[in-house]
């Protein structure tokens, strides 16, 4: 017995906002797990074992809170598991779940990611001294700052690039009713016109800090049956560079693309630019847009801005970008990259509302964590993969 | 699926690490003990996973510098859960078995010594009606042992017997912290720690780190003269509420158990390493799995021995792979816990072929 067919056959996500003081962690998850179960057209009961993700436990002040939650996950009596990989764990868990179907254990997998950042402040957890580890100092923004200005200087990129991903993406989100951000009078000028906060990252071209949750059911090709527009799970990767290796290229890693080539690979993808009708990457910080185009294969290195100028990642163009508005406009970390990885299960099931991009067959998820190091990412299709 | 099997394991434990809590200081030789033992070098694993907690370190991310152990460039397949080492070995075994993997190396660390254990797994509990109350670890486990006492269930000197038992089989355990020949009477004549609980009924606090290697079919015989075959490998939860539980019972052991059932499952194990990490879970484990009076439990002498948190799990299951590549075990049961009072548990089976 090779490895099984799965697909997602439910998608769940919050309302994320800045603080979502209405429902406890419970409430939050649950809100996201119940449209999912909705979606899927199932119960509790169908379900075989969960996963849960979620970025440090640190952020809410809760040590491993899937074994409060085992209750209101519906975990009782099942296999429960915990994925931590720093950023990329939304995707990760997505993974795992997708692994215990592929691998002939179960028949549907409830996964679930989410962060409650309100319940601390998420840039200074982030940047607990550590003695003898070079430390991140203020956030993740400066950590990323110097990547960005590195990628700036090597592409020879025109400074507004930045500024044109933040517009794009903030407009996108007005599409999409669950996004924390709606600023519909952002521009590229007014992005500009933002402070900066690391140069050259100016306030708006970061992500907020949100309370947000995702949930999705995967299920095996039988499971798939009794849904119309399963998204299939054409191919997955997942690759982990160290953090202080001094031959590491933060701007441009190895480790990024290495999983996509993987993911190429096993997706039978041999012109990702050319096939893949949406993608969901993870880009907290404006910039990285051209600079995940270049890891990802989408284009040669030092020309992935050309692509965001042109507007072909808009809504439309040749290679849709985060038609759901991202990470820009929607933050809880712990779920941001199964946000990602839903946001593509929804273009290829044809559920993404007014964000929907028209006609699309294949689309990526994808997902990074820690210094640019933890990279998780799938194809998901409307079509079986073929054989 | 496949056949997946335990092919090297490695560990290090002492009473207080003086490193890191990320412990690189100990997965760097433990990593250069495996590639030994099994001739491979790092481009020969596949797949890499962890078991660690931020918590107990103290920070965030503390997995993320435990990556650096592995090595520089080139990226790995690598992934981490938030748990026992002991499931991570399970989403190891999920990988190899539907084929994206022949080999993983796992690995779990935790430095218990750089804060108050009891105090830190107290932010386990949920965090609206029983965190805020701050019911401890011990303080948990010692109403369980009462319950027991009280409904008859168990006695002080089944308690005694187990430390009794666990400290003598520790003698022969290098990385034992705490070991030795001692009495049932001894015991009882010790004083009070948290009424029913006398201090050597709880699991010491101390630090460590291990790892497994995995590999599947060829590469598994290949590696060792008789690899430590998985023949089935479950886990469950149980709700948290410690006031909706039956706490002197643990149905998602006996569930675990259960879905073990096929071609005999716990029964015929000769072998059986569990992790209780007080004296009286023990008593509750035995039960659940049945297991009979011939069965040898914890010959390494467990985790009242030492108890490096988040790797040992995963020590239970190298501990009774050990005994079945060297011939003294047939068929060994490895178990891990999680959560307050015994919450979550996975059992593996472990079986070597002539």
């Amino acid at each position: 017995m090779g490895k099984q067919l799965a697909a997602v056959i439910g998608v769940g996500q919050t309302h994320h906002r800045a603080k979502r003081e209405d429902v406890s962690i419970a409430g939050l998850c649950r809100e996201a797990v119940d449209r999912a179960l909705e979606d899927a057209g199932v119960g509790f009961d169908d379900i075989d074992a969960v996963v849960l993700g979620k970025a440090p436990d640190l952020f809410e002040g809760v040590m491993m809170p899937e074994l409060f939650l085992a209750e209101a996950l519906g975990a009782v009596g099942k296999p429960l598991l915990r994925v931590h990989t720093a950023g990329s764990v939304g995707g990760s868990t997505a993974i795992v779940a997708s692994s215990l179907v592929q691998a002939g254990v179960h028949g549907r997998v409830l996964a679930v990611a989410f962060e409650k950042q309100s319940e601390s402040n998420a840039m200074w957890a982030l940047s607990v001294p550590v003695p003898f580890i070079m430390p991140v100092h203020a956030g993740a923004g400066g950590y990323f700052a110097p990547h960005v200005r590195s990628y700036i200087r090597r592409a020879e990129a025109p400074e507004h690039i930045g500024a044109m991903v933040a517009a794009k993406d903030r407009r996108n989100a007005c599409k999409n009713p669950y996004a924390h951000l709606h600023q519909p009078d952002t521009t590229m000028e007014s992005v500009m016109a933002s402070q900066m906060l690391w140069d050259p990252i100016r306030y708006d071209e970061t992500c907020p800090s949100s309370d947000g949750a995702c949930a999705v059911v995967i299920g095996d090709e039988s499971a798939a049956a009794s849904v119309t527009n399963p998204a299939w799970i054409h191919a997955t990767a997942m690759r982990t560079e160290p953090t202080t290796a001094a031959e590491r290229d933060q701007v441009n890693p190895q480790a990024g693309r290495e999983a996509a080539a993987a993911l190429w690979k096993q997706a039978g993808i041999t012109d990702p630019l050319a096939e893949i009708d949406a993608a969901e990457i993870y880009v907290p910080f404006s910039w990285f847009e051209p600079m995940w185009i270049e890891n990802l294969g989408f284009s040669v290195e030092g020309e992935g801005w050309k692509l965001t100028e042109s507007g072909e990642t808009e809504i439309g163009g040749t290679l849709p970008i985060n038609p759901s508005g991202g990470v820009l406009s929607s933050n809880p970390i712990g779920a941001s990259g199964m946000l990602r990885f839903a946001e593509a299960a929804l273009q290829v099931m044809g559920e993404a509302g007014e964000h929907q991009v028209d006609g699309a067959r294949k689309a990526l998820g994808h997902a990074y964590g820690g210094g640019s190091q933890f990279f998780a990412m799938w194809v998901v299709g409307s079509e079986r993969p073929a054989a | 699926m496949r056949d997946v099997a335990v092919v090297g394991f490695a560990q290090r434990q002492m009473r207080e690490m003086e490193g890191s809590p990320t412990c690189v200081e100990l997965l760097v030789p433990i990593f250069a003990e495996l590639f030994e033992s099994t001739g491979w070098t790092k481009s020969d694993v596949d797949f890499w996973c962890s078991g660690s907690s931020d918590y107990l370190a103290g920070r965030s991310f503390s997995f993320v510098s435990a990556v650096d152990a592995i090595g520089a460039l080139p990226p790995v397949v690598e992934s981490h859960v938030e748990m026992d080492a002991a499931w991570a070995m399970y989403e190891a075994w999920v990988k190899i078995s539907m084929g994206e993997a022949d080999t993983a190396l796992v690995y779990g660390f935790g430095k218990s010594s750089a804060g108050q254990l009891r105090r830190t797994l107290a932010l386990q509990l949920d965090p609206y009606v029983l965190g805020p109350l701050w019911p401890d670890t011990v303080s948990i486990a010692a109403l369980q042992a009462r319950l027991g006492l009280e409904q008859g269930q168990w006695d002080e000197k089944e308690m005694a017997s187990v430390v009794a038992r666990s400290r003598a089989s520790g003698a022969d355990n290098p990385y034992a912290v705490v070991a030795g020949e001692t009495s049932v009477d001894e015991l009882l004549a010790e004083q009070m720690y948290a009424d029913p609980l006398r201090k050597h009924d709880c699991a010491p606090v101390s630090d460590g780190a291990a790892a497994v290697v995995l590999a599947a079919e060829d590469r598994a015989t290949e590696t060792v003269a008789r690899p430590a075959w998985i023949t089935g490998i479950e886990h469950r939860a149980d709700g948290q509420s410690l006031g909706l539980r039956d706490l002197t019972r643990s149905p998602s052991t006996a569930g675990a158990a259960a879905a073990l059932g096929g071609s005999g499952g716990v029964n015929g194990v000769d072998t059986a390493e569990l992790y209780a990490p007080f004296s009286h879970q023990e008593l509750i484990l035995r039960r659940e799995l049945g297991l009979s009076d011939s069965v040898s439990v914890n010959p390494s002498g467990g985790v009242l021995c030492g108890n490096p948190m988040f790797a040992a799990g995963l020590v239970r299951v190298g501990e009774a792979a050990n005994r079945v590549m060297a011939g003294t075990s047939d068929r060994a049961l490895a178990h891990a816990t999680s959560g307050p009072a015994l919450q979550q548990n996975l059992l593996c089976l472990l079986e070597g072929r002539s």
